[in-house]
């Protein structure tokens, strides 16, 4: 019998997570030593994931499929393709890297990597599912626990406002998404809530056009649409370092993934016939999040608008409906996960020892922590979509194949790399270069080995993908196809 | 329907019923007999004894393979009775276990005697096939409540909402006996299931049955707390002895529900598209005022009392579906809002009993007061709250289903929206618990083995119902189609 390494990477997390409950709640060590072996694992298995599958032979690989409820023709059905195996690879790291983040937290630990790590199957399970009931289930499971993570361990200042607010903001997507998954359950006859017997259902292009809006816009919800994005900065900035990580790096995904695979993949008529409205409203991400992010004084709040920006362009890709769009996007949902972990864990370092997030009254600090530097350096390359960094990998094709769909909205995205490049290199200068002020010299204390762990690891990535695309992009491309299939068109 | 005759087998049927009888009187004797701690006694008597005929309505009160009307067709024994009689039995036995450490009714007999009672009266309500036993066992289940709310004499607010509570319930019950009388006056019978046919065969206006389907409404509205009779609701939760409260809000709500479905779909066919737009505006109206009215509260008993509003309207939701499929997702969503609500009435239950208050600003501090305890009111809250992998996700998703499947696109919208308003204030209450500090950290929270046991056997349920609801949901089916 084969290993079910999906199923193992799915709920090694949520049960460790409620091992972890039943630890004495004093013994700190021990609970941050069994969490890093629970990440640790799932890193592996997910890492073993993404390099067994054969894209020679294709499909949906790993396959497992269990009868769940008979009745509603509901399983659970996992398998990993080219779109979302990355996304379980950035999931593991993430995981992985915002444990070694987190080892400072002093605050009932138990609770926190036990939330996280439900947090962490939710997103698992949500990448893999390849049933629509399941992949609710898991949608949901991944969206509370960031309620009780902002609101208890969060930025003192905004977090129960932040958590409610995101969390609010994510459950009115989602059930609006849960209606219409149930309209095609019912409309598609087939007594089967399997994603690919809705994908083969026929749908009546009225009811594609009629429903595609509330499942699409119910899960871009979290992909940080436009103009439903503004629970994301807020929370990113409440919520604490690893937290934003996973956040920003992983559960936004979750949000276009599912846009992606339900909304676009099932309802393909629809996604053409609302692709204008899709592309002007993530256009709209990309430049006014960009510029947005520029005018910030908060350095986390910068880093929190360059996701809504970035995220922008992935749905962008998503709307272009042509190869280079879509495989741009699913390269860029891997590309800015890891990106943006690294910028929140470099914000949070910094936070944690200067006390303050004021860009104008932070400075030099490449000097005592040069590794954190480099780090942000890379990651703002990436950012920027530099050639050589992953970020170029991801945002070139996307940029093709909306020269390919429609060039204006090419022209003006690309607005975006600009203002980018300009609240970056602001960001570079006035935080780590410059004179260091009086106040913070002396009181600057060196990072701990298991940060510059995750550092080296994070940006270690940005750097390999630049550098050796074909580790992604063929994967990510055979995924794209797929899509393709389905949609219809060049 | 053919009406069986009598042979001494059919005493089978109801020996759940004899035996619940026959715990009542011995509890009495007992309390009688017994000198010291009679509290502990009494309760895990009663608990065990439920227990006991729970196994065995499970084991030998299975109906047959076809669903007959007995004696004389007072009742009929079918799916759908076993089931809620389960349920019931379930409830009453978790809640004699609350009741074990509560001060002014753990050591009185007349409590459990009551409480078993009640549960009888139950018990027949969902297998009452005819309106003169189905008034009778609606009384047998109200009037021990009346007095098990108001049962704390020396309490005010105890004996105000056992007052409310009759007050309340004997004008809805008139109202509702009145529809009985009309329909037995058009009719010529008491059967429910032989009035539809005679009501067609005396061509009785629609307009006139209409009357009478809401006459009877009232009284059903009342026992499910729908709007626009749901007022009773907090004033009487929040008064009564706290397991009385979470008994009323389960299994009494259940019993209502169990005679609404029966008699709606029996009694009420040929007006079928009425009552159903009827019942879907007061889905809408009891969700929302019970989701909108929570929003404020700071007494969380009260706030359980509008949560629980709401609860019903939701299940509602699946009776308007109108489908076999829409039936079970309603006994489906009662399982797990049943078991998850006394959860969170067992929370409040220990944490009263060791803080001395029911106000949620109370409850600060609470996830380091007692983590474990804090985890439990996570789960149930949440579970109200309609999160996977609880029950009250599955639950919600197959009701939403059911009024998806028979073309109620805006109710389910409605009840989904609705569902985010509730899990507003459910997450309101989780921040004070995991958020807020207090003074009181350091004074730990006791929990005696009783409901120890009590919140592993319902945690463990609504994690069971959660993850693998294809039993119970194939159980609900086979329930609902005795209906059909």
């Amino acid at each position: 019998m084969e290993v079910p390494i999906l199923s193992i990477v799915v709920f090694t997390p949520i049960l460790f997570g409620v091992v972890l409950f039943f630890f004495p709640a004093e013994r700190h060590r021990e609970i941050r030593i069994f969490a890093l072996a629970g990440a640790t694992i799932a890193l592996i298995l997910s890492l073993w994931a993404y390099f067994t599958y054969d894209q020679a032979i294709g499909g949906y690989q790993l396959v497992e499929r269990y009868s769940w409820v008979p009745r509603l023709g509901i399983s659970y059905h996992v398998g990993v393709d080219g779109m979302n195996a990355p996304l379980v690879l950035l999931t593991g790291i993430v995981m992985f890297t915002g444990v070694l983040i987190s080892w400072g937290i002093d605050d009932r630990p138990r609770e926190f990597f036990g939330f996280l790590f439900i947090l962490a199957t939710g997103v698992f399970g949500v990448f893999v599912s390849l049933d629509l009931f399941q992949l609710f289930f898991f949608y949901e499971i991944a969206v509370f626990p960031m309620y009780l993570l902002i609101a208890i361990w969060g930025w003192k200042v905004t977090r129960e406002y932040a958590a409610m607010k995101l969390t609010l903001y994510l459950f009115v997507g989602s059930v609006i998404a849960i209606v219409g998954g149930l309209a095609m359950y019912f409309a598609s006859g087939a007594h089967s809530f399997s994603l690919f017997a809705l994908e083969g259902a026929g749908f009546s292009v009225d009811f594609q056009r009629f429903w595609f809006p509330f499942v699409f816009f119910g899960f871009a919800v979290l992909g940080g649409i436009f103009p439903v994005h503004n629970w994301s900065p807020d929370g990113h900035v409440a919520a604490p370092t690893a937290v934003s990580m996973f956040h920003a790096g992983v559960l936004m995904k979750v949000g276009a993934f599912a846009a992606l695979r339900v909304g676009i993949m099932l309802l393909p008529e629809g996604a053409r016939f609302w692709a204008p409205l899709v592309l002007g409203l993530a256009t709209v991400n990309v430049v006014y999040g960009a510029f947005i992010a520029s005018i910030q004084t908060d350095f986390k709040y910068v880093i929190g608008f360059s996701s809504v920006s970035h995220m922008g362009l992935v749905i962008l890709g998503f709307a272009t409906l042509n190869l280079n769009g879509i495989t741009g996007a699913g390269i860029q949902m891997f590309s800015h996960g890891v990106m943006t972990a690294l910028f929140f864990a470099v914000v949070g370092m910094v936070y944690d020892r200067a006390h303050t997030r004021e860009i104008p009254k932070l400075g030099g600090f490449i000097k005592v922590m040069p590794l954190v530097g480099i780090a942000f350096i890379i990651g703002g390359l990436v950012s920027m979509g530099m050639p050589g960094f992953s970020g170029f990998v991801a945002e070139f094709p996307i940029f093709m194949g909306l020269w390919q769909s429609q060039p204006i909205v090419a022209i003006i995205a690309a607005f975006s790399i600009v203002i980018t490049a300009g609240y970056i290199m602001r960001v570079i200068g006035r935080v780590f270069f410059g004179e260091m002020p009086e106040e913070l010299k002396g009181h600057i204390t060196p990072i701990n080995t298991f940060d510059k762990i995750a550092l080296v690891i994070l940006s270690g990535i940005l750097l390999l993908v630049g550098v050796y695309p074909t580790i992604i992009a063929p994967l990510v491309e055979s995924g794209a196809q797929v899509v393709l299939a389905l949609v219809g068109g060049a | 329907m053919s009406i069986a005759s009598f042979e001494p087998t059919t005493l089978l049927t109801v020996l759940p019923e004899i035996l619940l009888l026959a715990l009542a009187g011995i509890i009495l004797v007992v309390d009688l007999a017994s000198q010291r701690s009679r509290g502990l006694l009494l309760a895990w008597l009663t608990a065990l004894g439920l227990t006991g005929i729970l196994i065995i309505a499970l084991l030998y009160g299975q109906p047959g393979e076809n669903d007959v009307l007995i004696f004389g067709g007072m009742l009929r024994h079918d799916w759908t009775a076993f089931a809620f009689r389960v349920l019931f039995l379930f409830a009453a036995a978790m809640t004699a276990l609350l009741s074990i450490d509560v001060e002014g009714v753990a050591d009185r007999g007349e409590y459990y005697a009551l409480l078993i009672v009640a549960t009888l009266g139950m018990s027949l309500m969902a297998s009452s096939a005819d309106m003169i036993m189905l008034f009778l066992a609606i009384e047998t289940t109200s009037i021990p409540l009346y007095i098990l709310a108001g049962f704390m004499k020396g309490d005010d607010k105890s004996t105000e909402s056992g007052l409310k509570y009759f007050l309340f319930g004997a004008l809805t019950s008139a109202v509702m006996l009145y529809g009985f009388s009309l329909l037995y006056g058009f009719s010529g019978d008491t059967n429910i299931y032989r009035l539809s046919e005679a009501m067609r065969a005396g061509a009785v206006s629609p307009w006139l049955i209409g009357g009478m389907a809401v006459l009877v409404l009232v009284g059903f509205s009342f026992k499910i707390s729908a709007a626009p009779f749901q007022f009773w609701a907090p004033d009487v939760y929040e008064g009564a002895p706290t397991p009385i409260t979470s008994f009323i809000s389960t299994a009494s709500k259940a019993a209502g529900f169990a005679v609404l479905l029966r008699f709606m779909l029996a009694v009420f066919p040929a007006i079928e598209a009425e009552w159903v737009t009827l019942l879907a505006i007061i889905a809408t109206a009891t969700m929302t005022v019970g989701n909108v009215l929570a929003i404020p509260q700071t007494n969380i008993k009260r706030l359980l009392a509008y949560s629980s509003i709401a609860h019903a309207g939701y299940a509602m939701i699946g009776l308007v579906a109108l489908s076999s499929f829409g039936t079970a997702t309603v006994i489906f969503y009662l399982i797990g809002y049943v078991v998850t609500n006394i959860t969170a009435f067992a929370v409040v239950i220990l944490f009263a009993r060791s803080a001395g208050s029911d106000e949620i600003v109370d409850y600060a501090g609470l996830s380091r007061r007692s983590p474990g305890l804090a985890l439990v009111l996570l789960v149930a809250l949440l579970s109200l709250g309609g999160m996977p992998p609880l029950a009250g996700f599955v639950a919600k998703f197959y009701v939403f289903a059911a009024a998806i499947e028979s073309g109620w696109i805006w109710l389910a919208f409605v009840g989904v929206l609705n569902a985010i308003i509730g899990l507003y204030y459910y997450m309101t209450i989780l921040k004070v618990v995991y958020l807020y500090r207090s003074e009181d950290e350091n004074k730990p929270i006791t929990i005696p083995r009783s409901y120890a046991l009590v919140l592993m056997i319902c945690v463990i349920a609504i994690l069971a119902i959660g993850t693998l609801s294809a039993p119970w949901l194939d159980w609900s089916v086979n329930s609902a189609l005795s209906l059909f």
